[in-house]
């Protein structure tokens, strides 16, 4: 959409009138004011529907077994450009690679969702939602837990395929 | 017959302490629900829906807001004057709740015991009373704004004064003219006349309403006169430094002026609680209720009833809510005037004018004392047309840009541009300064 200046015409002296232009204001605030139609959002009953590519806060995905799909290679925290992935990784006797500590401090997250871009088993994932509020700061660090507790929607990544994602 | 007397002894000891009592709680609560109206109207004219959440649609709003005040933290600049940073907030309420007690707010109520007049304090001396306390009013502004020791609170509080100052004087200009009509400050005595005359006194003063009306808006601090607390410009003037119960005061010290103002325009301009047509007239006379005069000077007697007390109390409180609602549709509507245009406005325009009516409407009087001309209906009927030019001339003179003009050059690049030149002449002595 190309960029419009709107020229504001101003009346010439002797021209200009207050109490014609006061009174079309009134009438206008009333044509307002009896509009059935607001536009106000009745927010926690009337819910906002996010964008496909919301980027909200993190979930992490689950096997069915209930263990985190995450297998801890390292390559979220490396690529987060806020640094507020914390991860400590281990193996149990079989070998399989585990996350023994797994934090996301949503405080100093920026979004990006780059960490779901870069995750090879799509574990980590930022979601669709943003109802967050906490009674302490401390509580902005999801630990792993945390983190496969969320149930809400994951953002769908952009498919270069497809980028309006239609 | 002994039914018309007005009450006395005991009972109307009691019908007063009752009078009281409900008059400062009907006003305590439509000051409460006229900051709700204000945000509900302030939302639909923004094409929002406004607080809906405490109750239903909203209505324990104001309760809420009064629990909240209550609990909030109160603030004390440490370098402020502590006995007048108190005592601001009591001088603005005090003045704002008592001046409603003079104005007449139903038809008298026939009881066992006698008559009861429906009006706190029918003091004699009705509109000089309301003078004296809302202008009491902007010492609290003044002295709290002062006290503060904050700038911006200090420039509201001299803005309040000056216009006050202002505005007070064309207040007190356009009531001559009502008091000339009424021949008397009480304000029943007003209402009385408006029955007996046949006109609400908008009609035959019809710019000393308009005069009114505008002045009663400077008087509230109220937008587009809202200089005293100007947030775009002050923080919010006199009342910065303000928090809690005492912030609270000088809301509803406000509200309650405003409550009073358009309690007065209904009264003084409005008829009162009167209602159209001869049935409800009501007016202490000689010792006698009476209804109005038959032709040969006779009174006639008045008939109250209780269903006449509470259809002119409905009708009474209808034009008051209209006056609410114009304060609060105006305020949504126009923004603020400049100070200049303030000051402008008022010594410029409404000082002069209001002199001049003062003039017209004594001089038109005259003549029809002169033309032997009888208080009433033909009275009335010539006042309004001559009223009514003074308007329409006085509209068309506010109307042209004298008082508000578009703050830049004039669009229409042909005409020349008046600006000041300043001569340059390079061969001339003298600008290559000594």
């Amino acid at each position: 959409m190309a960029v419009q200046v709107k020229v504001m015409r101003r009346p010439e002296p002797g021209r200009s009138s207050y109490l014609r232009a006061a009174l079309k204001g009134m009438a206008l605030t009333f044509k307002h004011m009896v509009n059935p139609d607001k536009v106000t959002q009745q927010y926690p009953e009337e819910q906002t529907e996010l964008h496909p590519r919301w980027r909200g806060t993190h979930r992490m995905e689950v096997h069915a077994d209930g263990r985190p799909k995450c297998v801890a290679c390292g390559l979220c925290p490396t690529v987060c450009p806020a640094n507020c992935i914390r991860l400590v990784g281990g193996e149990d006797d079989q070998g399989n690679r585990y996350p023994v500590v797994y934090e996301i401090d949503e405080f100093r997250c920026i979004f990006c969702g780059m960490c779901q871009e870069v995750c090879p088993v799509e574990a980590i994932h930022v979601g669709r939602h943003f109802e967050n509020a906490e009674y302490s700061r401390s509580r902005f660090v999801y630990d792993l837990d945390r983190l496969m507790e969320q149930d809400h929607p994951t953002t769908l990544l952009w498919d270069p395929s497809d980028p309006r994602s239609e | 017959m002994d039914m018309l007397q007005p009450i006395s002894g005991v009972p109307a000891l009691v019908a007063m302490v009752g009078k009281v009592l409900a008059v400062f709680t009907a006003t305590m609560l439509v000051v409460a629900y006229t900051t709700l109206a204000e945000r509900k109207i302030s939302a639909w004219i923004q094409d929002r829906s406004g607080p809906n959440r405490v109750g239903p649609w909203g209505l324990l709003q104001p309760i809420a807001d009064g629990i909240k005040n209550f609990l909030k933290e109160e603030t004390m600049p440490a370098t402020a004057n502590r006995f007048w940073f108190v005592a601001g907030p009591m001088l603005s309420i005090t003045p704002a709740l008592v001046t409603i007690a003079v104005v007449p707010f139903a038809a008298p109520l026939p009881t066992p015991w006698g008559v009861v007049d429906m009006i706190v304090a029918d003091i004699p001396i009705g509109i000089l009373y309301i003078l004296a306390l809302s202008s009491l009013g902007v010492y609290g502004l003044v002295l709290s704004g002062w006290s503060s020791n904050n700038k911006y609170a200090f420039l509201g509080g001299l803005r309040a004064s000056a216009q006050m100052v202002s505005y007070e004087v064309a207040l007190g200009l356009s009531l001559v003219s009502v008091l000339m009509l009424a021949g008397n400050v009480t304000l029943t005595q007003v209402v009385w006349q408006q029955q007996e005359m046949g006109f609400w006194f908008a009609f035959p003063l019809s710019l000393g309403f308009i005069l009114f009306l505008i002045s009663a808006f400077a008087e509230t601090n109220r937008l587009p006169f809202d200089m005293p607390e100007a947030e775009s410009e002050l923080v919010t003037g006199y009342h910065t430094e303000y928090s809690s119960m005492k912030f609270s005061m000088f809301f509803i010290a406000e509200y309650s002026h405003m409550l009073t103002a358009s309690a007065l325009m209904a009264t003084l301009f409005f008829g009162g609680w009167d209602l159209p047509g001869a049935w409800d007239n009501a007016f202490w006379h000689e010792g006698m209720l009476i209804a109005g005069f038959d032709a040969a000077g006779a009174p006639i007697l008045a008939q109250p009833a209780w269903w006449k007390t509470l259809l002119t109390l409905a009708g009474f409180g209808l034009k008051t809510v209209f006056f609410l609602f114009l304060y609060i549709w105006v305020r949504w509507t126009l923004p603020r005037f400049r100070y200049d245009q303030v000051m402008s406005l008022g010594w410029k325009v409404m000082l002069p004018t209001a002199l001049a009516y003062v003039m017209v409407v004594s001089a038109t009087v005259l003549v029809l004392d002169l033309l032997e001309v009888s208080y009433g209906f033909t009275f009335g009927l010539v006042l309004t047309l001559v009223s009514g030019l003074c308007t329409v001339a006085f509209l068309f003179f506010l109307d042209s840009d004298r008082i508000i003009s578009g703050a830049s050059v004039p669009y229409r690049q042909d005409r020349p541009v008046r600006m000041p030149v300043t001569q340059v002449d390079a061969g001339a002595p003298g600008l290559s300064g000594d």
